[in-house]
């Protein structure tokens, strides 16, 4: 069975480009896992960690927040804002997600976009929780 | 007529001249070929984004409820202008060619009667336009202490922009960067960014299949068009740090050989003011000696 081709792009550059069993990612709706031969599907991401399983088994964990995924017949497409293995993600880093995130909502008109900062700020502080 | 102590400190002044421009185009080849790497990292986000967008942006056509960072907000009467130039100068043309295109943009739509706002990114911009131009600028932006540009001077930027929209402050938003095509060559270009320009990208063939969307399109659209405005203005910024080390390299790699040039006729002016010295003396001394 063809693998499925998993691309990570941030602003700054190609993360990750190959072939890899399957992936799941924290979509801002819920969890998803993508397989091989998945429908097109375009999704938001929640702040979260994306879970990618290797085509020889074994996985890698990527923390990444601000992003979008998109998927088509080429593959799966991820872009995010940020991106950290989270063998590199410790607390400071994530502190200063947090931090960024509350600026964030200080600066956020009330309404709708003050909701996302705050949904935002609380996802990023339960993943501070449970690390 | 020049004495020959006079020449011979010309010529030591051109060659530490020679020296100090040689050293320039040494470094900015350097830091050229970062500056290059790291324009061509970013590319495929960019270039993703530009899909996904023009995906999107072809599913909600026509549809009511597209957000307004993509459609305008119908009106064409105000117009902010991001000008995004380098914090430093002796790079030949490149600031001033970017602040040209943007002058010329500016007195266009002045000439039509609408009112202008600019931004200026960079202080050689600023100095370019404020004189003329000095109340019209909103804004400056100042990254003289930033050595690589990363995202988040790029979302900076981007915030400061979408706030004024947000806050109804112009219609339409425009950026002035160089675009890096080659060493010698930087193209001075202007980038629509409200209304957004989704024309660049090309649609992923689904084979005929159609998007799901979580949640709505209209939604991820939201979400996605502030982001990217953030990102076409990291590409802008990166460019123009490409494009400044190109330009400023080929402008000293002229200084340098210019002061060769230079140095080489004083040499050649010292040389003959010398014999004619020389020559003059030994004249001096036969007639002297005739004379006897």
């Amino acid at each position: 069975m063809a693998g499925l081709h998993f691309e990570l792009v941030s602003p700054a550059r190609l993360l990750f480009s190959g072939s890899v069993a399957s992936v799941t990612i924290p979509g801002s709706e819920g969890e998803m896992g993508i397989y091989p031969g998945h429908a097109p599907l375009l999704a938001t991401l929640k702040p979260g960690v994306v879970t990618v399983f290797k085509d020889g088994g074994g996985s890698d964990r990527i923390f990444v927040r601000g992003g979008m995924v998109e998927v088509n017949p080429q593959g799966l497409t991820l872009l995010a804002e940020v991106a950290i293995p989270m063998a590199e993600l410790d607390a400071a880093a994530l502190a200063r997600q947090i931090k960024n995130a509350e600026e964030d909502l200080a600066d956020a008109k009330p309404g709708e976009a003050q909701r996302k900062a705050t949904d935002t700020l609380n996802q990023l502080k339960a993943l501070q929780s449970a690390l | 007529m020049p004495s020959l102590k006079d020449l011979r400190n010309r010529i030591s002044s051109v060659k530490a001249t020679r020296k100090i421009t040689k050293a320039m185009q040494m470094v900015a080849a350097a830091k050229l070929r970062r500056a290059q790497e790291a324009a061509v990292a970013a590319r495929p986000y960019s270039e993703r984004m530009a899909s996904v967008l023009s995906n999107l942006a072809s599913a909600m056509e026509g549809k009511a409820g597209a957000p307004t960072l993509l459609t305008g907000t119908g009106f064409d009467a105000t117009h902010l202008l991001i000008v995004a130039t380098a914090e430093r100068g002796l790079c030949g043309g490149f600031n001033s060619s970017i602040a040209k295109i943007a002058r010329e943009h500016a007195d266009r739509l002045i000439g039509q009667g609408k009112t202008v706002k600019i931004i200026t990114v960079g202080k050689k911009g600023n100095d370019a336009l404020k004189r003329v131009y000095g109340k019209y600028i909103v804004d400056h932006v100042d990254f003289r202490n930033v050595k690589q540009m990363s995202f988040a001077e790029a979302q900076s930027v981007a915030h400061k922009v979408l706030l004024m929209f947000h806050n109804g402050e112009f219609d339409v938003a425009t950026l002035f960067f160089s675009e890096f095509k080659s060493v010698i060559s930087q193209k001075p270009t202007a980038l629509r960014l409200i209304p957004a320009d989704v024309s660049g990208g090309t649609p992923a063939d689904l084979g005929g299949a159609v998007y799901e969307a979580e949640p709505e399109e209209g939604e991820i659209l939201d979400d996605l068009l502030p982001r990217n405005i953030a990102v076409q203005i990291f590409r802008g910024l990166l460019e123009n740090a490409a494009s400044e080390q190109g330009a400023r390299m080929s402008a000293m790699d002229n200084a340098t050989r210019n002061a060769g040039d230079m140095i080489s006729k004083l040499s050649i002016k010292y040389n003959r003011q010398r014999q004619a010295q020389i020559t003059k003396e030994l004249i001096e001394i036969i007639s002297g000696a005739e004379a006897l």
